[in-house]
């Protein structure tokens, strides 16, 4: 393989992933991964637990080696350095805050270890500790601080330092959910002020769609799409990750010729996609962009975008109306604006739905295979 | 209804009168020895008004300040050993996987369990072939009192590495990896983050250790040698020849010492201080 050209133009990337993998005995908890975080991004890694998010990040500080592959920081292969020989510093999801040292200790303790005098490292520790809305509580020990302020606290001892890439594991997890709206903001800014990578590890979508530049979507230690909120939602690269990023309806299919494809019920609906006739897909329809009607009030420019079926639920959800469509064996989420009672569909009515041409979404049916081997 | 509560009510007293039992037979040996060791007596079974004279007694018998010497001896070497040792396998144990280390686990605590007399056999078994051995490629040894610290360690080992494994369990490993992420060496990281939250419990395992090495008697009385006699061993030995009041002042005054340091160590063993509280945020 050839190194890429295109460096030169969007800048060097703050960490480079190069087909890394990672075993522990049996288990592969990262799985020949490829990945460029580009300088100066809020980069979210997303999954169901267990599917490696963690193993990357802490590979990425030197506390896990790649059984496997490369990893470059700002182009300096450190695959092989121990953390303390890295530029990035990490919040850990416990804190991991010292508890026999106060504070002013804990966030001075990094520019301690790198040589920075005793007075030196505890004015820079003061300012960080300013910085997070932390003043005047430097003397307290880890054990006397509130969730929310230890977790101010490590973000402190990590950006102290000033890394070059910062690296978070599920540093909201354990917030009460008005904390946690307070510190994503707060985190955002941080970021912003410092100019550098964050790579922040989570298992919330909604997080991850709010506060990212990018997005990584993980499964089972693969990485199955790196993009924006937007990409992800709505061209989202195969079955998992639209399943996985919002609500969707998936219909099976097969690629039939002419942008037509063919569900299992053998229904021919028009579906412009770029796969080859006879590929095995799935269709994702978002259920608020589906419309539904009586049977007889399917548009002339949607009769090839639409499907018959009968209402199995009928859900009042205040602002909406979610309804449950049976479609032969398949059920399809259906969102409609909230009407008046009398007009609204009940079980058993026989109804029409039909959709925009630009909102259905045409996914390769790669059902992801385990990557876990069996133990022996 | 009504009978189930009786009859528990009636277990309850039970019970307590149970507890009081025991706690009788625990304590009241302890309080006749003690009180005994106080008799201005010549005949340990009259009471003869209070004294203690036979404290300052004790100390003139030269057997005694020998056996004693030797006991100090032994226990000061074998809990520096034991503790150094001790707490090393614990850090190994809880942190490295390595083959064998199973099998190590289980071997480790052995010590604990067997019986004292087990234990006695086989260092004197150990103690025989290793003398055959040296013996064939030069110096000819026998027992003596550096056996009897060379036991001690060994017994002393798994008390101290059980007691500072428990104390690492309850460490999150991510502090020494913090320490590591922010540039400490895996020295610096274990030495300025890991060492002093173990510290209570190492401090717990080497009381424990100099108790029981204090305490003593089988093991020491089959591995020991010419002037090698510990003072357990003295006492165990003269008590043969009946019990004198010096006997008791001795016997109160181990069972001081022991007191102190268990208690100690026991102390020392309580969890550590919650490290999250719920304060309310201030901000
Ligand atoms: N030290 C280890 N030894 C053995 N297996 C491990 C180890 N660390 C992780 N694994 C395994 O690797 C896989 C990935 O784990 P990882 O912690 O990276 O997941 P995660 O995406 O962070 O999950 P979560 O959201 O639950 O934190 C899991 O199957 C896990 O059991
Ligand atoms: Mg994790």
């Amino acid at each position: 393989m050839t190194e890429s050209s295109n460096m030169t133009e969007r800048g060097e990337p703050s960490v480079e992933i190069l087909g890394v993998t990672k075993r522990f005995d049996e288990v592969v908890a990262v799985d020949n991964v490829d990945l460029a975080i580009e300088d100066g991004e809020f980069f979210a890694m997303l999954g169901p637990s267990g599917c490696g998010k963690t193993t990357t990040l802490r590979m990425i500080a030197g506390l896990e080696f790649p059984t496997e592959g490369r990893l470059k920081i700002f182009g300096d292969e450190v695959g092989n350095l121990p953390p303390n020989q890295r530029p990035v510093n990490t919040v850990f999801q416990s804190y991991a805050l010292f508890p026999h040292m106060n504070v002013q200790d804990n966030v001075s303790f990094g520019l301690r270890m790198n040589g920075v005098d005793k007075k030196e490292a505890a004015r820079s520790a003061d300012e960080l500790i300013e910085l997070v809305q932390l003043g005047g509580l430097g003397n307290r020990k880890p054990s006397q601080l509130s969730g929310g302020q230890q977790q101010r606290v490590a973000l402190a001892r990590a950006l102290v330092n000033k890394p070059k890439v910062l690296l978070l594991d599920e540093p909201l997890g354990a917030l009460d959910l008005k904390l946690r709206q307070e510190m994503q903001t707060e985190l955002k800014t941080l970021q912003q002020e410092f100019g550098v990578s964050f790579v922040f590890v989570t298992h919330d979508q909604e997080e991850a769609l709010t506060m990212s530049d990018r997005i990584a979507v993980m499964n089972e230690g693969r990485l199955l799409q790196v993009g924006s909120a937007e990409e992800l939602y709505e061209r989202p690269a195969n079955r998992f990750v639209a399943d996985f990023i919002g609500e969707t309806n998936l219909l099976d299919a097969t690629v039939a010729d002419g942008d037509m494809i063919i569900l299992a019920n053998g229904t021919r609906l028009k579906a412009p996609n770029p796969h080859a006739t006879g590929t095995k897909v799935a269709m994702s329809l978002r259920p608020e962009s589906i419309e539904i009607g009586r049977p007889e009030s399917i548009p002339s420019d949607y009769q090839a975008t639409s499907l018959r079926g009968v209402i199995a639920t009928s859900s009042y959800l205040g602002h909406s109306i979610l309804y449950g469509v049976k479609v032969d064996s398949t059920n399809l989420n259906v969102r409609s604006g909230a009407v008046a009672a009398h007009q609204r569909f009940v079980p058993g009515d026989e109804v029409a739905v039909w959709w925009d041409r630009t909102s259905d979404w045409v996914v390769p049916d790669d059902e992801p295979v385990a990557v876990t081997s069996e133990a022996s | 209804m009504s009978i189930g509560m009786q009859t528990s009510k009636g277990v309850g007293r039970l019970l307590k009168i149970n507890a009081w039992l025991v706690f009788a037979f625990f304590y009241i040996p302890m309080i006749v020895l003690v009180v005994f060791s106080f008799n201005a007596s010549q005949r340990v079974n009259i009471w003869g008004g209070l004294s203690a004279r036979w404290y300052p007694e004790m100390l003139r018998n030269d057997e005694i300040l020998s056996a004693l010497e030797n006991s100090l001896v032994v226990a000061a070497i074998s809990t520096l050993a034991s503790t150094i040792l001790g707490t090393a396998l614990a850090i190994a144990l809880d942190r490295y996987r390595f083959r064998g280390r199973g099998t190590l686990e289980g071997v480790a605590y052995l010590p604990i369990i067997i019986p004292d007399v087990t234990m006695a056999v086989m260092l004197l078994a150990f103690f025989a072939q290793a003398f055959r051995f040296l013996g064939n490629i030069g110096p000819q040894l026998q027992l003596g009192l550096y056996t009897v610290v060379i036991s001690h360690i060994a017994f002393n080992i798994s008390i101290v590495a059980v007691v500072v494994r428990a104390r690492l369990g309850q460490l999150d490993p991510a502090l020494e990896q913090a320490a590591q992420d922010l540039y400490a060496s895996r020295w610096k990281a274990f030495r300025l983050i890991t060492l002093p939250l173990i510290l209570p419990g190492i401090l717990a395992g080497a009381l424990l250790a100099l108790a029981l090495s204090l305490d003593d008697v089988v093991i020491s009385a089959f591995v020991t040698g010419p002037g090698g006699t510990t003072l357990p061993v003295y006492v165990f030995s003269a008590i043969r020849r009946g019990v004198t009041p010096e006997l008791n002042a001795i016997s109160t005054l181990m069972l001081a010492a022991s007191t102190v340091l268990v208690l100690s160590s026991l102390f020392l063993q309580r969890a550590p201080k919650q490290e999250r509280t719920t304060t309310k945020e201030d901000s």
